[in-house]
């Protein structure tokens, strides 16, 4: 059985999309049921082993897209390309199967006005950091997380650096602590 | 300029301020504050096959009480930069700080919200090294540098008025 079918076995009836790009198996599966479909692929699928977990923010990706459709308007008449944009923000999860070295991506959508997805701590202590640096970098939440504090940038920092929206340079924050000198 | 002293037996005639000058630029323990790449160049400094110690670098510490030259070599972040301040003030004068790399000096590559564009904003820096990251002997001639700075230094100079009325007071 090929990872594909496999993968279709134990999480069909979730699926929003599986594809396949250059030998990386991509499932993509709906926000409220991301949970019961890790633990599936824990439990049954035998992807034991959690590598990472990722944010990714598409903001300018769909306005990039906008754009070009702007100047290619027989495009535009693509039925197909209209339509409104998936929601802004994306999680992956990183699976591995350390049984047969099969690996596996997790895309979960997370649309701006709901930023929050459940905790996978449970599933993998490993999801610890990672999804504490999510949260550092994109502002979504991982509700019940034991300890979401922010992972890279300090406590009192305000904004989430990775987004798309944030300048480079930053906004002039500085860090300071109640011993500094000068 | 190096240290000149007339020998007689069982004394030693020399300025005040060469003495002290002779023993502080033959001795600079160095603090390695190594936070990124350039870390690893001060480590291969410091380690035989340069052996910064030649220099009088000889006692690495690793505790900002009990050393004379702050190296920073690598990036600074933000969040970093209370903690190399605290560092900085922890040390006993008289001290001097070596910037190692682009990233120390001015930032470096990283002009992003995270990296602090350059430590002399902060605490003052007495030599710059440029190169992503020097070599090794980039960094032993910032020392040297260094050395030719702390030969040329007044001490007590400074403290010439404490001095004044030291005297004053002793008439
Ligand atoms: S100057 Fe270059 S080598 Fe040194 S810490 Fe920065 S990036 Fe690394």
């Amino acid at each position: 059985m090929s990872l594909k079918e496999k993968v279709q076995a134990v999480i069909g009836g979730d699926l929003v999309e599986l594809t396949d790009f250059r030998g990386d198996l991509c499932a993509e599966v709906p926000k409220g049921r991301c949970l019961q479909v890790l633990t599936r692929l824990k439990e049954e699928g035998g992807f034991d082993f959690l590598s990472d977990v990722i944010g990714m923010d598409n903001l300018h990706l769909y306005e990039k897209k906008k754009q070009k459709k702007g100047k290619k308007a027989e495009e535009e008449t693509k039925p197909e390309k209209q339509g409104p944009p998936p929601p802004r923000f994306e999680v992956i999860y990183l699976l591995l199967s350390l049984e047969t070295g099969e690996r596996l991506q997790i895309r979960v959508r997370v649309p701006e006005d709901d930023l929050e997805l459940p905790t996978i701590t449970g599933l993998w202590r490993a999801a610890d950091w990672p999804e504490r640096e999510v949260f550092d970098m994109f502002g979504i939440r991982f509700k019940g997380h034991p300890n979401l504090r922010r992972l890279l940038m300090w406590d009192e920092f305000q904004d989430h650096p990775l987004r798309k929206d944030y300048p480079l340079e930053g906004k002039g924050e500085e860090r300071h602590l109640n011993y500094d000198i000068g | 300029m190096g240290f000149q002293a007339i020998q007689g037996e069982g004394w030693l005639l020399a300025k005040a301020e060469q003495l002290i000058n002779w023993g502080r630029s033959r001795s600079p323990w160095p603090f390695p504050y190594g936070t990124a790449c350039c870390g690893i160049e001060l480590m291969c400094a410091l380690a035989s096959g340069y052996d910064m110690a030649r220099f009088g670098a000889e006692r690495v510490a690793f505790t900002p009480r009990q050393c004379d030259v702050l190296i920073v070599a690598g990036t600074i972040t933000k969040k970093m930069v209370p903690v190399l301040k605290r560092i900085y003030a922890q040390m006993a004068e008289p001290k001097w700080v070596l910037a190692v790399g682009a990233c120390a000096c001015s930032g470096g590559v990283f002009r992003t919200y995270s990296t602090h564009q350059g430590i002399g904003s902060v605490i003052p820096v007495d030599v710059y090294i440029p190169g992503c990251p020097p070599r090794p002997e980039g960094i032993l001639y910032a020392l040297l540098k260094l050395i030719d700075k702390i030969e040329a230094d007044h001490p007590l100079y400074k403290q010439r008025s404490k001095v004044i009325e030291a005297l004053e007071a002793a008439k």
